[in-house]
Formats: structure tokens, sequence, C-alpha cells
């Protein structure tokens, strides 16, 4: 069978990267995520605008407004109002927005950390590694909430940016030994002994030639990160560890009106659906993705 | 395309009807890169007794052939043209149709032996599998045939081996054990895809042995497909020359391989390495490289002194890979290490290259000892040495374009700026005779040859006195091989590197080595100039190698064959053939004969089971 493989190189040639992106935007699931995900972010951020820039939405999430009937959406609130009588739609997209920002916030460094730990873990081996992933094996057997609850709390001082690097802090171990995996038996490949024979640096050797190689794993090992975050936040925030008020996130909006669900449930569905979004479009863009990087996973063609 | 045919008229056609036959076989894959079409119109029969030859480089179709008769193509497959497997069309079955013909009709050995044998069942397991699913036997019955097979393949104590699992045999045995699978069902036709491509000469000339007194005893066609001439010319009757999915020329084996008529079998032949011909170092080379090496013996390019390699596995005692072994490369020189796989020769190849520890003696590289180094001294020492390795593909960084691979060594020594650097590269693709273009080229669009020329230029980038060479030429085709291997040898000229050049073809190592060390088990067995080693062998070991090896002539390779089993006889071993009592030989080619309805009866009775 590999006879077939060298028969089936294009006459036209594509660089690692091409193939993968074709793939990609070949996985109709993966685009459609990426688009609503890009809508989502857009309306976000633009709606009730971020700092000192304003957006286009009439409405900002602090002030009350005259409450219309019982606050169901109208055409004046769409979202509806809170008891009250705040925009719902303003407070939807500001905790849209901070719920964003620490799941990508937590998706960058976690991704670092394991990164780091994983590729210095499997390049070195000897005892570093048995440190580093007993370390590991020790974050791992201690239950992920209890770990982010206490320390969440501690760094609930810093606002969500305490929150963001607390979260990174706890979550980056499954990368780790995915890195670690990757290295052991990357290091090993000829190109790799080639670089030592020539008198190739460690650093180099793991910057230039190893990670590189290992490169569809860690992306997609972040992207899965990302929508783990969003759902690690949102259950921390509801369980009052998270998020602190005055900030707000979508896990803090369905904690504070979890007692309005079944008398005014737009309070709970709008921040839910948006949850649900974010989650599955970035789990979405991560199989693409890993069905871009490695096609061996899923070879047929639709 | 039309198929030169060369079978003469007057030629008796083989006897009985075809066991296997492809007409107008077409073969189209559906790729995410659009249909490739694998094989264009292909015909061709196989008879009893007989055994056709495909032969081809990669990409030539020949497996996708096969592969058609088993119907075990995969789903973006579009088949045109009709295969029948003795009187069964293949198409017209149906899945249930197709397991019954799988097996009892065809069967196949596959080249790699470890990975077509499941490593958690045990041997007995995986025999007994086959005959009960097609009914033959069962229970206490089913393991005593299964041990009667393996007798018949020559492995020693069946009883025991049965309740052995694969890990267990060495590459010999597990191969005899699969050709036990393929023969358990007495299937018409056996096809064997490159069934000794992964094994030493000296255990590939065992099983060639078997699966020729197979055909003789049992009857059986073989459907055999490989891209060595040596094989072809050792094992076939007839041969069809495949290229690019169009079979170019069939015919007698002593035709083909003596007597080429198209145009690509007469370049495929003339690729393939000799023993003991077309010599590329001249012998003037030879004595140059003495002299050099009389005139400088106090820095040799490499010096090792009863060097010891051990390996430590966890819970047992370490494993001696490399067992007081001395020479010597001088400069300018092409040393040869040949051995059979686990004979330590890459390991010594690793040691020069200081990535694997000695745990006693000397590695002086350059008149310099790798033990007593320091960091920085390590790294200047590693400039003045080059490294090719097997494997074209994995060698090179995937990510890198051609361009950055063959320039990093400058980098990696910060040898120039970027222009020099790029100047230098330029001129060393010109060298390795690449195009200029492929600079931003990646390595997955080069072919194996064209990426092994990549890794060579690599090699000499910083103009290395001393060259390691693990194997590599045994992962391309013969033609490109050839030429790859020219390409080395007018580089080594030019560039004057000592090479360490490991191999496990000798025809290889005869076309470049000046002098020849010869490894088995760890210790050095022979040593000394190519001439002597490879012309006038002293030990039984290099002789018996030397013996192994096949020709691709027919003529020349049956006096080999004979020649070996005469050696083997001398040296005490036996020779390896199916042990089939007589009367069971001519009950399997009654049941062959046509009309004989009766097989599913005999099986019962037969007296063996």
């Amino acid at each position: 069978m590999t006879d077939l493989q060298t028969s089936a190189t294009p006459e036209k040639s594509y660089s690692q990267n091409q193939l993968v992106r074709m793939r990609f935007f070949r996985h109709r699931g993966a685009i459609i995520s990426m688009i609503v995900l890009g809508l989502v972010i857009l309306l976000a951020f633009t709606s009730i605008g971020i700092g000192p820039l304003p957006g286009w939405w009439d409405k900002v999430p602090e002030l009350q407004y005259p409450k219309i009937g019982d606050g169901a959406p109208t055409w004046e609130h769409p979202f509806g109002q809170d008891t009250g009588g705040k925009d719902y739609f303003a407070l939807v997209m500001l905790g849209t927005q901070k719920s964003l920002i620490i799941a990508f916030g937590v998706g960058i460094i976690s991704t670092l950390i394991g990164t780091l730990i994983g590729a210095v873990a499997g390049y070195f081996r000897g005892w570093l590694e048995s440190l580093l992933m007993r370390t590991t094996d020790l974050l791992l057997v201690i239950p992920l909430l209890v770990l982010a609850a206490v320390l969440g709390k501690m760094a609930s001082a810093w606002g969500i940016w305490g929150l963001t690097i607390m979260l990174g802090i706890v979550t980056w171990t499954g990368l780790a030994r995915l890195v670690r995996g990757e290295m052991l038996s990357l290091r090993e490949r000829d190109f790799v002994v080639a670089a030592t024979a020539v008198g190739t640096s460690n650093g180099r050797i793991i910057t230039k030639h190893i990670l590189p190689n290992a490169i569809g794993t860690i992306i997609v090992s972040a992207t899965l990160t990302i929508s783990a975050a969003i759902l690690l936040e949102t259950s921390l925030s509801y369980l009052g560890y998270g998020v602190q008020a005055p900030d707000t996130s979508l896990g803090l909006l369905i904690s504070t009106y979890e007692t309005a669900f079944t008398t005014r449930p737009w309070l709970f569905w709008w921040p839910g659906l948006m949850i649900l979004a974010i989650a599955l479009t970035v789990n979405f863009i991560g199989d693409g993705l890993r069905d871009a990087f490695d096609p061996r996973q899923n070879r047929t063609k639709d | 395309m039309t198929t030169l045919d060369i079978t003469g008229t007057d030629e008796p056609a083989t006897p009985g009807d075809a066991v296997l036959s492809f007409t107008d076989l077409e073969v189209t894959f559906g790729t995410e890169f659009g249909d490739v079409h694998a094989v264009k119109g292909v015909s061709l029969e196989v008879h009893p007794g007989e055994v056709l030859a495909v032969v081809g480089e990669s990409g030539s179709g020949k497996s996708v052939t096969s592969t058609t008769a088993l119907g075990l193509l995969p789903d973006n497959a579009r088949i045109s043209g009709t295969v029948r497997v003795g009187d069964k069309v293949v198409g017209e079955l149906d899945q249930a149709g197709l397991r019954k013909m799988r097996g009892n009709d065809i069967a196949m050995v596959f080249q790699e032996p470890m990975t077509a044998l499941n490593p958690v069942l045990t041997i007995g397991d995986q025999l007994t599998e086959a005959l009960q699913l097609h009914g033959i036997a069962y229970g206490k019955m089913a393991m005593a045939r299964a041990a009667e097979l393996l007798r018949m393949v020559g492995i020693p104590e069946p009883e025991r081996r049965l309740k052995q699992y694969p890990h267990e045999l060495s590459g010999g045995q597990r191969q005899r054990v699969v050709i036990a699978m393929a023969i358990s069902c007495d299937p018409r036709v056996i096809i064997a895809d490159e069934p000794t491509t992964a094994l030493d000469v000296t255990v590939q000339a065992e099983i060639l042995d078997l699966l020729r007194s197979l055909k003789d005893k049992l009857d059986t066609g073989i459907l055999l497909i490989t891209h060595n001439m040596g094989v072809v010319a050792d094992m076939a009757d007839r041969v069809a020359v495949m290229f690019k999915g169009d079979l170019v020329e069939t015919g007698t084996a002593q035709q083909v391989l003596t007597n080429p008529q198209h145009e690509y079998t007469k370049r495929l032949l003339g690729a393939v390495p000799r023993l003991g011909e077309g010599v590329g170092q001249d012998d003037a080379g030879v004595a140059h490289s003495v002299e050099v090496e009389h005139a400088d013996t106090s820095r040799p390019a490499l010096q090792l002194d009863n060097l010891v390699i051990e390996y430590h596995r966890l819970g047992k005692p370490a494993f001696r890979a490399v067992d007081d072994v001395s020479f010597t490369v001088g400069q300018g020189e092409i040393v040869g290490l040949v051995g059979e796989s686990g004979s330590g020769k890459s390991t010594i190849g690793k040691c020069a290259l200081g990535l694997i520890p000695a745990v006693s003696g000397h590695v002086r590289i350059l008149g310099e000892d790798f033990g007593a180094l320091k960091k920085k001294q390590l790294k200047d020492l590693r400039r003045r040495i080059g490294v090719v390795f097997q494997d074209p593909a994995a060698s090179i960084n995937p990510r890198f374009p051609v361009g950055e691979a063959i320039g990093e060594p400058l980098v990696v020594h910060g040898v120039g700026d970027p222009a020099s650097r790029e100047k230098r590269v330029m001129e060393l693709l010109d060298a390795v005779e690449l195009p200029r273009s492929f600079y931003n080229r990646f390595p997955h669009e080069l072919s194996g040859g064209q990426r092994q020329r990549v890794s060579i230029a690599r090699a000499l980038t910083l103009e290395p006195e001393l060259m390691v060479a693990d194997e590599p030429t045994s992962a391309l085709d013969v033609s490109v091989q050839a030429s790859v291997l020219e390409t080395f040898l007018s580089l080594q000229r030019d560039f004057g590197f000592a090479c360490l050049f490991v191999s496990h073809d000798l025809a290889v190592i005869d076309m470049l080595a000046h002098r020849v060390v010869v490894l088995q088990n760890g210790r050095i067995v022979e040593q000394g100039t190519r001439d002597r080693v490879l012309r006038a062998p002293q030990e039984p070991y290099t002789k018996r190698l030397l013996a192994a090896a096949p020709v691709p002539d027919p003529t020349t390779q049956a006096e080999r064959r004979e020649a070996r089993h005469r050696l083997l006889a001398e040296l005490g071993d036996e020779v390896v053939e199916l042990h089939v009592d007589d009367d069971e030989s001519a009950a399997r080619k009654a049941r062959q004969e046509p009309g004989a309805g009766t097989s599913d009866v005999m099986r019962g009775t037969d007296p063996h089971v």
C-alpha cells in the first residue's frame, strides 16, 4: 500500500502548511464553527465596546432602565431585563467578553506551560523527567475543580486576570503528557539524530526540529483546552469560586439568576446559549484541526 | 501500451488451467488530489506449480494488482476487468463468498512477518484459526494439524512452538509460520508480496528454498512480487515486468533476465549491483588509499580499539551489542561494514558518531579520543564528521525546506553569513546533481532518491574528513540506488573523505569499498581488502553470506544454489525444504486435478489430520 501513496503524489506541489490548510477548509463543521465563533466574538466586543472604546449598542450593563412589563425580551431589550431593570443584552455581552478572555488566556498559558514541561521532560529524560512527570501526576490526581476553586479564590483579588493565570496553572497537565509522548518518539527520529551528530545544541533541536513537528498535537490540544476552560470558568463562577462581582461572566450570570429559571427563563437561556455556542464551536474547530493535521485518523471522503 | 511478450511461440505452455488470472485489470483510486490510475490494463496468468514473478519499482502497481485477487482493496478503488481465482470470478463474489475464497483458494505471504502475525495470540491459535474458520479441523485435530504444518515448513519442536508467541521466534521462523498459515487450507495459489525483503540474505535463501520446494511438492501456483532481481532469478519460471501500472514485458525468467527487450527492463537490470562485476573502485584507487594509510597511520580517520558497547535493559543483564571490535578507517578510504541484522554494524556506526558511549575500548576520530573530549571540543570534532542515514524520509526534518536542511550545519557552527551560506548550498545542490530550484522545496515533494541526495549534500556541507553512511541506499529502488551510489563515489573522489559504509548488501559493498569488515553477533569475523574478503573468503560465515546472495541470472543462480547447498552440506547444515510425505504430496496433486470434486472428503480422511 505504500506503493500507492508515492504514486498519489500530486503534480502540483504544496508545503505541509498548505496541505493542512486545504484539509481544514474542507471540514464543513469546522468552517461553520469558525464563522459562528467569529460572529460571537465580534458581537461581544463591538456591541458594548471594550474599555474606553464605545460600542454600537446604546445601553450599558451597569445602568438600570425602566422595566417594560415583567422584563421579557422586547425590541427595546432583545434579551430582556433583569429584576432591577438592567439591559440583559448588555450584561450577557459583558459576560461573554470576560468568559472569552478567560478561556483564551487559559488556553495560551496552559499551552505554554504544558509544552515547556512536556518538551523538557521528553527530551532530556533522566531525573528531570521523573521530577516533572511525577509533579504532573500529582496535579492530575487532585480533582481539577477543587484545585481550581482553592486557587481561584486566592487570586480573586486580582479580578479575572488572576483567575485566568490560576486556571492556566492547573490545566496544563494533559498537554504536558501529550507533548512528552511526541518528544519521546520524535527524538529517536533520524533527522534529530542527524542534527545531534552535526553538533546542534539541545535548545535548537527542541525549538527548530522537534516542536515544529509536534505542532499539530499542540494546536489541537490548545483548542480543546479553550473549550474546557470556558466550562471550568462557568462551573467555578456558578459555585461562587470564580469571577466575583462587580466583574461578571457567563457562569456568574447563570448563578445570579438561577432562581429565576422557572419565572423568567430568558435570564437563564441567553448566557446558557452563549456558553453552548462557544464550547461547541471551539470543539468543532479542534476536530477539524485534528483531521487536518493527521489525515490518517479520518481518511474517508465525504 | 502494448506488452512485449517475448515468450517463444513454440514454448510449451505450463500444463493445467490457470489458478489465478487477471484479464484487462484496471484499478483507479479516488484521492484528495484527484484520480490515480494505478493499474492500466494488466493481463496475467499463474498456472499450478509455477512461479510468476511480478517485478517493478515502488509505485508500479504490482502490489495493487495482487491485492485485487484477494478482494482487499480499499473502498476508494474502482476496479474493471476480470480477476479469476480458480473458477471463481472475484468481482462477482459477495462478502461471504470472498471470505470462503480467501485461505481456501488463495493465500497470502506478507513482507514483514512480525506485523503479519498477531503479537497477542500464540502461534497455535493463529494457525488453527484458519483451519477452524474454513471447517477443516477443530480442537485437538486442528492443533495436531497445526503442528504438522510447522513440521512441514521445517520448524523444530512444533508442539512447543505452538504455545509460543511471535516475539519468541526469529525473523526467519516467523516467516515460516506465515507460510505455514498460507498453506494450511491447501490454497491453489499463494501470493507472496516481497516475502524476503525484510529478512537477512542467509534467511532469505532458506525461505526461497522453502517456497521452491512448496510449489514442487504441493503443485501450488505462486505469484511472487519482488523488486529483487536475484530473487526473481532464483525462483521464477516466468517474469512480468510492471512500470507505472503497465505491464511492459513478460517472458520466461531466462528470457527476461538474460535477454530483455523492453527499454525499462534493460535499465532495471543494468542498475542491479552485481557481486564481482561492475566494480566502481578500480584497483588503482585501492592501492592509492592503502598508500595513504601507510603514509599516515598515526592519524587514521577512524580508529576503533577493542570497542565494547552494551545496551542496558531493565531487569535483565546488559546486552553486549559490540564485543571487542578493532579496525581502522584510513584517510580517504571507504571501509564497508557488512553483517546481518543484529550484528552490531549500525551500533558501531552510531558510536563512531559519538551518539552511544563505549563501555570499554577507545574510539579515536582523526586522532582524538571521543571519550575524553569536553563539550566544546566535541562540537568542533563533529564539524569534521558527516552522516547519511538509511531512510531518506525520516532523516530530513519534514518542516525544513531543502535549502535550509542542507545549510543547517553552517548555521549550527556559525559559519558564514546568509548570502555565503546560500551560495554554499547551491554548490552542494550542484554537487549532488539536484536542480538549484529545489532550494525552496519541501522534503515530502521529493522522491526517495532525491531526498537521499539531499541528505548526502547535508553531510557534505562542512566538508567532513570522515563520513558515516548507515545503509544509505537500502530503502531505494535499484535504479535509483545505482545513480545515488554513483554520485556518492564521484563525490568521495572529489572531496576525498574517509567513509565508514554500513550495509547488508554485499554487492553494494563490492562496488564501493576499499576494505571490508564482516561482523557477526557483535564480533569481527573477517576483515581485509575487498578482493581478499569477497573473492577469497576464509571464514565459513563469510562464505555462507556470499553464497546466499542471489544474482540476477537464472543459470548462474542455479549453479550458485547448488554450490550453496554443497557448502551447507560441508558445514554440516541442513538444506531447508518442505517436509511432505510422498503419499500426501500425491494426494494433494490429485486434489488439484480438474474434476476431483472430492476434496472435502479427502481433507476429512487425510491420515495426518
